[in-house]
């Protein structure tokens, strides 16, 4: 706490009352700086509690169970994990995904999510709490954002002070950007991996402000951790030495820097080979090799400083340092050259590229453009994640380039890097979400600081004043200054008023997001009922379970790749594809065949030894994220492989229609007759037609569907899943 | 009249004969109950205590329950007294045909006559035919028996009453005198039928009664000296009725309820003990989220729908959790010891259970566990067990001192320099 007492000369700025004693506390007795630690650990504490209590609306509302997609992949992992132990867990091939391919999960994921799951999991065993795996997954989320405040604490400790420190805590607390992927159940990569980044940033900066090796030794093991849970380690290995380079630019390097950089780097980079999935990328892949030449020009750049220091003769060092430039660049563009040429660097990955370039994805990789998550962010997203904290944000850039120091340059660096991503993709606005609580905790306690010293000066001043009669120069001087602008006070007042209830708008904003839009489950959907009540589709659920009690253990599942996770954890069978989109070919087979007529569907299904084929559809309860609406994206992806299926041939005009004048293809491919089999009998809505579908709002155009090759199995109770069985070959004679 | 005679060497050294005998079969569920009514007349030379129930291997096997009572008191007054039933065993006893006797309060003395009321239950003996039906056919099962009674004894007169679900009955086999009326079938009368006289019947009728079988049942007590007395129950829920062919439609499944998918069920009934608090309904993938509890005093129902409806051989697995009061069912004993005294059974109404596991868990620190288990009459279980009120502290007091070793710690840590040098 030695470090806490230093900083506390100054009172925090968000914890006015520090000098305003309490009556309570004054009866205890405390001297001031106590008091101000008490205050800063118990609002610490409050916030702790807080960041995990906000992220419970899910828990509450439904249940404890596992949201979307990518965490239900992670859940069956940290089981099998936790089952079978580590070593079975890092040589398991996977044979019920990827059908007939198989996927070798151990080395084709990030494992730190799975491994803190069951260690966590573990220790609560030892500790003789009889939890279900389930609850710690579903929990793990909430506790890492909790961990993750405070690290924004202490970090904020670190770029600016204590006060930064607490505002940075409590923003990033409730932060709608970050609660989108930490609430209760959303048990994925990214829960734990802001933890893990937030805390790789802080340790290497703290290590650059200090020097010391024993942080670059810390932030070395932050980023092992966080390359072990997220592909977004990416972004730190770019940032990082980004970062160095604008130092050494602005011509502030230091020994310090030079300490942290390289400890980091290469025990980070020998630490992250040990994780499989990653390997030798550091080395190899082109999107890691700028912090490998960072780390070449830091050595020349040492070497250059150290014959500086030893040549004393600036006409002899300038044309040294002519010839060891001019060489160490030849060198390093030839070694990047000729890496690159025989094949040995990687080049960049399309995701890469997506990154840099927010348009290349939509002209080249459909499979990234498919995911709602991947488009470029609309302006109201930031709105909807941010809200004031996109005000505070350039507010907080300017306080930090008014007091700039290596600490702050990192943070505007982080902040205006993650901010541009944040803008090309949806999902990066997570990553920005911490450089911008950071930012704006700078603005809001430099602020609300600045404003309590006008207030409190002032009453101070009028006390001297009254007391002595005479002051000294300097209180007489500021005296002089507060009369010369005589609503200084009550401005201030006015202003922090004004502060306080942005801020609090800012948390009514949070929860209410947070509840409104962050805690559902997506896998059970729920609607407000004629009455007002509640009711309940459990649809996907009711699907999944069936598959897993009444098909054949062996069965194989096809159906969009969105599915895979859920139905091999749900429903614990083989599917074709799944959200681990690694194989473009596969994924467009399926798109294929869903896009065939059913003859040539057919076929295909039985080239993939298909059993059941699951379509989700929402023509019944107007459930819009269905599959006719992502149809589309399935011909294109198809079509992306496969040039016989051309998306103009499921178009009218460039329309996508499914009712009367859709295209005839569109209404005998595959996708149409499964998810509207039977649908031309069924009234959906009074005072519409048969056949209406209430989620595209048009009467469907083919209502006397037919069916030779498949047959219906199963149909959830509002029709959401519809699973249907493949027909075994027709005898020839 | 000649009556049966027996050798000497056997324990049951006496003549019984049944005089009149009826039997009810009461087909109307997918469970089978018969109830007997047997008068039964001694005509041996020495006194008789037990009275003997043959029945056929086959039928055996699936006996669930078989109870038997005797009427005493005059018409208005009657009460009817349980006897007690036990398997036992005869070595003339033809075609392996299995034996229970029944313990007559008074043993009958020759000439002496008794009424005996015998009700047992058989499951898994309607045998679904056709095996494999549509959604929109209804099932149809057979029922094999014996239109006389298997006996060891000389059976005066006998007659069998037949009831089915509804009137559709495909075919019956006629053992004359026989007719049909409504749903009701009759068998008889026949007199004087010689001891382990056996004649086979079919009876092929449609039955579309939900054939809810529990292939596996593990449940788990925990109690726990706060108060609470915590039940999980693991259910493996099969349709055993005529396999579901070919393909499920929703719609006509929602459209036409009466016709489509008439042996399906959708929902069961559990009848859970009162007072019954935090009741869950869950499976392996999370909530079910279509459940209704209702309290009452003397039962709490718990209607559970399982994710989908079930249709021949789907299954279902589920879990059902339920908290009660630990005073209704925990005790103490005179000698000190506590016991725990809970029923066998299975809440689900008309359910059968194949295999029933009960985990019965009990606190830390209980010493000498002893269970008494009251089998073949399948009732309440009684475990006891040794515990000292002094165990219920031990994880209170270790949370406490946890927590105050925390904040010793962050005193220490507080107050401790651990710095090398002054700074």
């Amino acid at each position: 706490m030695g470090a806490k007492a230093e900083n506390a000369v100054r009172p925090p700025s968000l914890a006015p009352s520090s000098s305003f004693p309490f009556p309570a506390l004054r009866t205890l007795k405390l001297k001031t700086k106590q008091q101000e630690l008490l205050i800063r650990v118990s609002a610490l504490a409050l916030i702790y509690v807080l960041a995990f209590a906000v992220r419970l609306f899910s828990v509450l509302r439904y249940e404890s169970m596992i949201h979307e997609f990518d965490p239900y992949f992670n859940y069956r992992t940290t089981l099998f994990l936790t089952k079978n132990g580590f070593y079975e867990f890092w040589n398991w091939f996977d044979a019920e995904s990827w059908y007939p391919l198989g996927r070798i999960i151990g080395g084709t994921l990030f494992p730190g999510l799975m491994v803190t799951a069951a260690l966590i999991y573990r220790a609560l065993r030892f500790l003789t709490f009889a939890v279900h795996i389930r609850e710690v997954c579903v929990l793990t989320a909430p506790f890492f954002a909790s961990n993750t405040t405070l690290v924004a604490y202490f970090f904020g400790k670190e770029i600016w002070d204590a006060g930064a420190g607490l505002a940075a805590a409590a923003l990033i607390a409730i932060c709608p950007g970050y609660i989108s992927r930490s609430v209760a159940g959303s048990y994925d990569n990214e829960g734990v991996a802001i933890f893990a980044l937030l805390l790789t940033f802080y340790f290497f900066v703290k290590a650059v402000n200090t020097g010391s090796l024993a942080w670059g030794l810390a932030s070395a093991f932050g980023y092992f951790y966080m390359v072990s849970a997220w592909g977004g380690y990416v972004f730190i290995i770019n940032l990082v030495p980004l970062y160095v380079l604008v130092l050494l630019i602005t011509g502030r390097y230091s020994m310090r820097l030079y300490v942290a950089y390289n400890c980091m780097y290469i025990l980070g980079m020998l630490l992250a080979m040990q994780i499989r999935f990653v390997g030798f990328q550091h080395v190899q892949s082109g999107e890691h090799m700028a912090a490998m030449g960072v780390f070449f020009l830091m050595q020349v750049f040492y070497f250059v400083d150290w014959v500086k220091y030893t040549l004393n003769d600036p006409k002899l060092f300038h044309s040294f340092l002519r010839i060891t430039l001019t060489c160490s660049i030849s060198v390093g563009a030839l070694a990047l050259g000729v890496g690159t040429a025989t094949g040995y660097i990687s080049p960049w990955t399309g995701r890469f590229y997506s990154l840099l370039d927010p348009t290349y994805a939509k002209d080249h990789i459909p499979i990234i453009a498919s995911v709602s998550e991947h488009q470029p962010t609309a302006w109201s997203s930031f709105m909807f994640d941010f809200h004031i904290l996109l005000f505070l944000f350039p507010a907080g850039l300017y306080f930090c380039f008014k007091r700039m120091s290596d600490a702050t340059i990192f943070i505007v660096m982080y902040g205006l890097t993650s901010m541009y991503f944040a803008g090309v993709m949806v999902r990066l606005i997570l990553v920005a979400t911490p450089a911008v609580c950071l930012i704006s905790a700078v603005a809001v306690s430099a602020t609300i600081k600045n404003l309590t010293t006008l207030i409190r000066t002032k009453s101070k001043a009028l006390q001297t004043v009254s007391s002595k009669g005479t002051s000294s120069l300097k209180a007489s001087a500021k005296a002089s200054l507060d009369q010369a602008l005589p609503f200084q006070r009550n401005a201030a007042l006015a202003l922090l008023a004004g502060a306080f209830y942005l801020l609090s708008r800012y948390a009514i904003h949070c929860t209410w997001v947070t509840s409104e839009a962050y805690s559902s489950p997506s896998i059970v959907l729920a609607a407000r009922g004629a009455h007002g009540g509640r009711v309940i589709f459990d649809d996907y659920r009711e699907a999944y379970f069936w598959l897993r009690q009444n098909t054949p253990p062996d069965a194989k599942v096809m159906s969009w790749w969105d599915y895979g996770y859920q139905i091999t954890a749900m429903g614990n069978r083989t599917v074709i594809v799944d959200n681990n989109t690694w194989n473009n070919t596969h994924i467009a087979t399926v798109g294929r065949a869903m896009s065939s007529y059913e003859d040539e569907a057919y076929e295909i299904m039985q080239s993939l030894d298909v059993d059941y084929v699951l379509v989700v559809f929402g023509g019944v309860t107007g459930y819009s994220s269905d599959d006719i609406n992502k149809f589309l994206w399935m011909v294109r992806i198809g079509g992306g492989v496969f040039p016989v299926i051309k998306e103009p041939d499921y178009l009218v005009n460039g329309e996508y229609r499914v009712d009367k004048g859709a295209a005839p293809k569109m209404l005998n491919c595959l996708m149409y007759k499964l998810c509207y089999y039977r649908f031309g009998e069924l009234t959906t809505e009074y005072g519409k037609p048969t056949g209406y579908d209430r989620a595209r709002g048009v009467e469907i155009g083919n209502k006397d569907v037919k069916l030779e090759y498949l047959e219906e199995a199963f149909t959830t109770s509002n029709w959401i899943v519809r699973i249907y069985k493949v027909k075994p070959p027709k005898n020839r004679w | 009249m000649e009556a049966i005679r027996r050798s000497i060497d056997l324990s049951y050294s006496f003549i019984v004969d049944l005089s009149m005998d009826q039997i009810r079969i009461d087909l109307t569920s997918s469970i089978v109950r018969v109830f007997l009514t047997l008068k039964v007349e001694n005509t041996g030379a020495s006194q008789a205590s037990d009275v003997l129930l043959a029945f056929p291997p086959t039928e055996a096997e699936h006996l669930a329950i078989v109870k038997a009572s005797t009427a005493e008191g005059k018409r208005k007054r009657k009460t009817y007294v349980p006897l007690s039933v036990n398997p036992t065993e005869l070595p003339d006893a033809p075609n392996g045909a299995r034996l229970f006797s029944i313990s007559l309060r008074n043993p009958l003395k020759t000439g002496e006559a008794a009424v005996l009321e015998v009700l047992y239950i058989v499951t898994h003996c309607l045998e679904p035919f056709p095996v494999e039906i549509s959604q929109s056919e209804t099932q149809f099962v057979y029922y094999h028996d014996s239109a006389t009674l298997l006996s060891p004894y000389h059976v005066m007169e006998q007659i069998t009453y037949i009831k089915t679900p509804n009137n559709k009955v495909e075919s019956y086999t006629r053992v004359d005198p026989t007719n049909r009326a409504g749903t009701e079938l009759r068998y008889g009368l026949y007199h004087d039928l010689p001891p382990y006289s056996y004649s086979p019947i079919i009876v092929h009728f449609e039955n579309n009664n939900p054939f809810a079988v529990v292939e596996e049942l593990v449940r788990e007590v925990e109690i726990s000296h706060w108060g609470n007395l915590q039940v999980r129950e693991h259910y493996k829920l099969k349709h055993a009725g005529a396999r579901h062919k070919g393909v499920f439609s929703r719609v006509e499944y929602q459209s036409r309820p009466s016709i489509s998918g008439v042996s399906s069920f959708k929902h069961l009934l559990a009848r859970l003990p009162p007072r019954v608090h935090s009741v869950y309904y869950r499976d392996e993938i999370g909530n079910i989220s279509s459940s209704h509890l209702r309290l009452g005093s003397q039962k709490s129902e718990l209607e559970i729908e399982p994710r989908y409806p079930l249709f021949g051989g789907w299954k279902a697995t589920f879990v059902i959790g339920y908290g009660l009061p630990l005073q209704d069912f925990l005790f103490e004993s005179p000698d000190g010891r506590h016991y725990l005294n809970f029923s066998f059974g299975c809440p689900l109404l008309e359910t059968v259970v194949d295999e029933l596991t009960i985990k019965v868990v009990l606190p830390e620190g209980s010493k000498n566990p002893s269970s008494a288990v009251p089998f073949p009459v399948n009732q309440q279980l009684e475990v006891y067990y040794d515990f000292s009120p002094i165990s219920m502290l031990a994880e209170p007091l270790m949370l406490v001192s946890a927590v105050f070793l925390f904040f010793i710690a962050c005193i220490a840590y507080l107050h401790i320099d651990l710095s090398i040098r002054k700074s």
